[in-house]
């Protein structure tokens, strides 16, 4: 109700602001004639400025001869008198307070009405209002744990909590961080471990990286039967070129597992695609792209960088494509072509040794 | 509650400009001075609801209130007090809100000078004023409300944009700002003075200190802008030619314009029409960068056709004030007074030709700017103008007008003689191109733009003392007459020689960017990276955690001469809310140049990728627009009436050209 009162004040004002200019007499010598006065200070100022020694005598002389006769035009036939009085000023004076009067509540109000939040005035006070809002959505619960964790940054269970939330989120990089964090902070833990691998996996559009691959072994080594690690650490094997070792894993895993465990699907899969040299699945729960649609892509990206060339980034990735495939040679060859055509850029071959290191290329190091 | 009285006072206002537009410019019309005593008190009210409603929207931020949307989008409750604050105008809904504010600051300044200026004149310029108040305030009502709310409110907010977050940033725009709006005072007496039908030089007067005014702010909000960009973009460049830039160089170009012709109006009743379509001009092109930088149009002409709501709202308003005023100005102009007469040698000569230097500079960059987004919009082929093309027009438009500069500051009024003025300025002359070839001679095989640059920049700084002496000094006088005389010079004299003396320092500093030296290199703990006289030591790479960033922090020891000169740090942060990476460059400053330190990637290795600068007199590019602004501010100070004392004819009289 209160806040009702004071809108209503605030109306009030700005419409007297209006009405005290038109309720007042107008005084008839409130100002000389700025113009005239102009002119008559300009001439005053050239007599100081001469008194001063700024002007000489001949330049004053002219100056004021100048502002005399612009005095004199300004003082000519002098346009219009003030109509403050008679019927006509007033009736005009009538017309404008009704027209603030009118025009300023009703828009303001109708405005306000449009494009206000009148409800919140009698709900209450927003500071109140965080504690009562009981669906607080994902994004809102990210900011608040994001916010926890930025000032407490070893809270390790916080970030095994906001983990897998930035994986739905498809923010695998924080998710990579976010596990990393809570590999670090606490107990060693075989799922965890899994987790933080499956990250770094997906971060590296699939590819199993050393760092990953060391996180798979830490969780084989808390718990053997760890079936997401035992997956991945087979899937190493592929891309080191160890097709029997893999074989091996996979077929070993299957044979450890319920015949109902949704991992059983992948790992068919990747056991059936391995006859084929181009064997590759997305990890579970990502959408599957078949096999020949992803050597196709490579392909291309192959032969555009054979005919165009292209950045250091597109190279490792093209060598990344072929190390996922299990095409050691083929990634070998791709690291030799962008050594030749980047051979000018300090910066990009380093990104393609870095990559060569990361795929464990050695023996195709120079 | 204090938000929806906010809002509220946001819809009063508008009401308050409506009556604030109508009932002056009736009054005028009617010559009645009742009612255009509704302009002031109105104009002041306005003032005061927006200032209320602004108020409102910071005390939402500082309490971190996330009941209002654009707090919830903006800000984040763990942000330094500051940047809530700046946090209020970091984004598109509160930045509207703070342009109408400074616009409806001017207007209650205006309406508070009631004495000095002319009852008619100032009516009208107040109605002016509200039309542009109104157009804005429905914009923000009605398009960009930063008073909406979410109900229920959310319990964290998303934070500010990290570019954002930077002390340079925090005060940028509003200085902008008063720039850019400071301008609608000059259009708004320009529009006055076309609906009154009259203008002289005591319109002149009153309009000067305005257009001194905003084209300080501009002036020290462009330097502002600039050394953010040069300091957090981690490039080290501090130009780019980006439309945004360019946005509020144009206005910029047309003010300085403006501003000249003003006093050539003021002082000699000449240039009225020329300096009353500037006047429009300037700020039609605050308002296009207002629209440019508003509308989304420069992220993506694409964006801008998939929301169109808020662009298409600011097109119309540019073509209703630029075509309206435009138009009252095809209209009415022909009618004005024609003014003074004067020889074309002469100091309105040399203004005449400063201001269609300047013109045309605006023009380049305004071809510059608008073609590309022309082209994508017609073909939808994007291209991109750069440096080169305004290299190619702008500079050749620039470098005469600066070698022109203290030839017309030197000329007399009315008529001038050229070759009295030459032989005043030959030793200034003189001095520079010595100074010049002694560069030439001392730099083994350097770039050979710096040493021109230098010159030119010498040449204009000498100038400018030149034109003190000059006028103080007569030869065997005593020196202390002289400095009496040069004291008793009207502190507007004093403003401009500063201010020409400010231009030659930025010259300097830009042609001394020639001899800039960068190195890129991969650093790890202990080594070094050397880029001209200087080297940096990397001591160590520590990670740090501050309240809503975290940051990997580079430790540099800078090397000069084998002495170590002090250290910096150069970080890469990572803003947890918005998962957004900034850097920050290590600044070290010697004397007037600079060593920039960027970092680079963080490898695995623990080494990290470094850029390294070493910039010589670079800070005089912002020192030489602090000077700028000062002098503008000085010569701002000086309310005496301005005399352009006319020299008479010697013998016969040479041709007189008019005025316009």
């Amino acid at each position: 109700m209160v806040i009702w009162v004071i809108l209503l004040a605030m109306t009030a004002a700005a419409v007297m602001a209006v009405l005290w200019p038109l309720s007042r007499h107008y005084a008839v010598t409130r100002q000389a004639d700025p113009d005239t006065q102009f002119y008559r200070e300009q001439i005053a100022e050239i007599d100081r400025d001469q008194a001063r020694g700024v002007l000489l005598p001949s330049e004053a002389e002219a100056a004021k001869a100048e502002a005399a006769r612009r005095l004199l035009r300004a003082t000519g036939p002098h346009h219009g008198h003030f109509a403050a009085v008679g019927e006509p000023a007033l009736r005009r004076r009538r017309a404008a307070s009704t027209l603030a009067l009118s025009i300023i509540p009703i828009l303001a109000l109708a405005t306000y009405e449009i494009y206000g939040s009148p409800q919140m005035l009698s709900g209450p006070p927003a500071a109140q209002m965080p504690q009562q809002a009981g669906n607080v959505d994902l994004m809102t619960a990210v900011a608040q744990i994001e916010s926890h964790l930025a000032k407490n940054p070893q809270d390790g269970r916080g970030w095994e909590v906001i983990a897998p939330v930035y994986m739905r989120m498809g923010r695998i990089d924080d998710a990579v961080k976010a596990y990393g964090a809570a590999v670090r902070y606490l107990p060693p833990d075989a799922d965890r471990f899994a987790s933080y691998g499956e990250a770094l996996v997906l971060a590296k559009d699939g590819l199993v990286s050393g760092e990953a691959q060391q996180a798979f072994e830490q969780a084989v080594k808390l718990d053997a039967a760890s079936p997401r690690a035992r997956f991945y650490l087979a899937r190493a094997a592929v891309q080191d070129g160890q097709i029997e070792k893999a074989k091996a894993a996979y077929a070993e895993l299957l044979s450890t597992s319920p015949a109902d465990a949704p991992w059983v699907g992948a790992v068919q899969q990747e056991l059936a695609s391995l006859g084929a040299p181009q064997a590759a699945t997305g990890p579970a729960g990502e959408p599957r792209i078949g096999p020949e649609a992803i050597a196709g892509m490579v392909a291309g990206l192959a032969s555009r960088l054979e005919a165009q060339g292209g950045t250091a980034e597109e190279w490792a990735r093209l060598m990344r494509s072929y190390a996922v495939l299990g095409q050691r040679d083929k990634a070998m060859a791709a690291a030799r072509r962008a050594r030749e055509a980047l051979a000018q850029d300090n910066a990009a071959l380093k990104t393609i040794d870095t990559m060569a290191q990361e795929l464990k290329l050695t023996d195709a190091q120079p | 509650m204090l938000v929806e009285a906010g809002h509220f006072a946001l819809a009063l206002a508008l009401g308050l400009s409506l009556i604030q537009f109508v009932v002056p410019l009736w009054g005028a019309r009617a010559n009645d001075p009742v009612l255009m005593a509704v302009a002031p008190t109105s104009a002041l009210a306005v003032l005061a609801c927006i200032a209320f409603s602004f108020l409102a929207l910071t005390f939402a931020y500082v309490n971190s209130d996330f009941s209002v949307l654009n707090v919830v989008q903006n800000s984040h409750s763990a942000k330094p007090l500051i940047y809530k604050i700046s946090g209020v105008w970091g984004n598109h809904e509160g930045s509207m809100l703070l342009w109408v504010l400074i616009l409806a600051l001017f207007g209650g300044v205006v309406a508070l000078a009631r004495n000095s200026i002319p009852m008619r004149l100032q009516a009208n310029t107040l109605a002016v004023q509200a039309s542009i108040t109104i157009a804005f305030l429905l914009f923000i009502l009605t398009t960009s409300n930063p008073f909406t709310r979410v109900i229920p409110a959310l319990p964290e907010g998303q934070d500010l944009n990290p570019l954002l977050q930077d002390p340079g940033l925090a005060i940028h725009p509003p200085l902008l700002y008063i720039g850019y709006v400071g301008f609608s005072i000059s259009f708004a007496f320009a529009c006055a003075a076309l609906i009154d039908g009259r203008i002289d030089a005591v319109w002149a007067r009153i309009v000067r200190p305005w257009t001194l005014g905003a084209w300080a702010f501009l002036t020290l909000g462009i330097a502002m802008g600039s050394y953010w960009a040069y300091y957090e973009l981690g490039w080290g460049g501090w130009w780019f030619w980006d439309p945004v830039e360019n946005a509020s160089l144009m206005p910029w170009l047309a003010g300085t314009a403006l501003m000249h012709s003003t006093v050539v109006m003021e002082k000699r009743d000449a240039l009225k029409v020329w300096t009353i379509l500037l006047a429009i001009l300037t700020f039609s092109l605050s308002l296009l960068g207002t629209f440019l930088v508003r509308s989304g149009v420069l992220t993506s002409v694409h964006s801008f056709a998939v929301d169109p709501e808020r662009g298409t709202f600011i097109l119309g308003i540019l073509i209703l004030f630029i075509g309206g005023s435009l138009a009252l100005f095809a209209w009415r102009a022909p009618m004005l007074k024609q003014g003074g007469l004067f020889a074309p040698v002469s100091r309105e000569g040399a203004l005449v030709l400063n201001n269609l230097f300047l013109a045309t500079a605006c023009a380049t960059v305004f071809i510059g700017t608008l073609y590309p987004l022309a082209l994508e919009v017609l073909t939808g082929e994007k291209i991109s103008v750069g440096a080169p093309f305004f290299n190619f027009t702008f500079l050749p438009l620039i470098v005469p007008l600066l070698l022109l500069l203290p030839l017309g500051q030197t000329l007399a009024w009315k008529r001038g003689n050229f070759l009295g003025t030459a032989q005043r300025l030959y030793a200034v002359f003189g001095i520079a191109l010595l100074a010049t070839l002694a560069m030439l001679a001392f730099q083994h095989g350097g770039p050979v733009a710096a040493p021109l640059g230098i010159g030119l920049g010498i040449y204009l700084v000498l100038g400018s003392i030149n034109e003190i002496v000059t006028r103080s000094w007569s030869r065997g006088a005593p020196l202390p007459v002289a400095w009496r005389k040069a004291r008793g010079l009207p502190r507007s004299a004093w403003g401009t020689s500063i201010a020409h003396a400010g231009v030659g320092l930025t010259v300097i500093g830009i042609a001394a960017t020639a001899w800039g030296v960068e190195a890129i290199g991969s650093l790890r703990p202990g080594e070094r990276l050397g880029a001209g006289d200087y080297e940096v030591r990397l001591e160590q790479v520590t990670p740090r955690i501050e309240a809503n960033y975290r940051e990997d922090v580079a430790v540099l020891t800078v090397l000069g001469a084998g002495r170590e000169l002090g250290t910096i740090e150069t970080m890469k942060r990572l803003y947890v809310t918005r998962g957004m990476p900034t850097t920050e460059a290590g600044i070290l400053t010697t004397g007037l140049g600079q060593v920039y330190a960027s970092i680079g990637e963080v490898q695995a290795d623990g080494s990290i990728g470094m850029r390294l600068y070493h910039k010589p007199l670079v800070l005089l590019i912002w020192i030489g627009s602090l000077v700028m602004a000062a002098g503008g501010t000085l010569s701002l100070t000086d309310r005496r009436l301005r005399i352009g004392a006319p020299a008479r004819a010697k013998v016969a009289p040479p041709v007189a050209v008019p005025a316009e």
